[in-house]
């Protein structure tokens, strides 16, 4: 049980200090990290790489965006084997809509409820 | 002034008005609250997953998802999130609330030009990236998965 946290901890703390070693290094945009490791996330799992990942830390390879992106590409891989080629199009949406759909609503009744303040650092 | 001389002295400007990120402790400040994230979405779905004996891990992980996608959604909205991003980095943008306030943030920021044009449009100028770039690699993975 343990055991498993720490797991969770490392790699995923590990994920995100890769991100931000890639902030920090190379000048690109939080914006075009995201986008990158959706990406990477992707293409992991259609190379069938990132279950593994998951298997071994759970939370900790799932909560990172990758995790996004891994469902993207799971989605489809799934929604091939049951609609055939429909699935292409419909199985990255169809197993990421909670997590879009949450954030799009979440965020428009927070944008409704809140003014943004002025930054102070 | 030649305008090389001019482009030269601007981009000198420029970098001493970047602000530094100092190397070391932010690597350590994202490792570990990213860390912290992750394990609170491990809690959260071992919590889900117990207190429902019925619920599949697939459906408890996305429930905790979108718990984490709230919450971070809420405290951008307090304004508690920018202060955490500043203080961890990467350990706040890379796990999902990082994709939350991407959403969050500018809503709240373009509400002044407009519910429809301002708050909805804006909405998207972060994620839209993101899903249109993941749907597209996730249909060339579809067509190649078909393929072999």
């Amino acid at each position: 049980m343990l055991l498993m946290y720490l797991k969770v901890f490392l790699v995923g703390g590990l994920i995100c200090t890769i991100g931000q070693l890639l902030i920090i290094k190379t000048n690109i945009t939080s914006s075009r990290i995201l986008v990158l490791f959706v990406v990477i996330g992707a293409i992991l799992e259609g190379l069938n790489l990132y279950q593994p990942i998951v298997d071994f830390a759970g939370a900790g390879a799932t909560v990172p965006i990758v995790g996004f992106g891994r469902s993207l590409a799971k989605g489809v891989i799934e929604a091939i084997r049951d609609q055939g080629v429909l699935g292409i199009l419909t199985g990255g949406l169809t197993a990421t809509a909670g997590g879009i759909a949450a954030a799009v609503i979440s965020a428009y009744i927070m944008a409704l409820i809140f003014s943004s303040r002025t930054k102070k650092y | 002034m030649d305008q090389d001389k001019l482009n030269e002295k601007y981009n000198q400007y420029v970098q001493a008005k970047i602000p530094k990120t100092k190397n070391f402790p932010s690597l350590f400040n994202s490792f570990w609250v990213g860390g912290l994230i992750c394990c609170i979405g491990q809690g959260l779905q071992d919590g889900l997953m117990a207190l429902f004996p019925t619920m599949s891990l697939e459906v408890a992980g996305t429930w905790m998802l979108i718990i984490l996608i709230v919450l971070a959604s809420f405290l951008t909205g307090i304004g508690i999130f920018d202060r955490i991003g500043v203080f961890a980095g990467g350990g706040t943008i890379v796990p999902i609330t990082g994709f939350s306030n991407s959403i969050t943030s500018p809503a709240l920021e373009f509400k002044k030009e407009g519910i429809i044009f301002g708050l909805c449009v804006k909405m998207f100028t972060v994620a839209g990236p993101v899903i249109v770039n993941g749907i597209a690699v996730s249909i060339i993975i579809g067509i190649i998965y078909l393929l072999i």
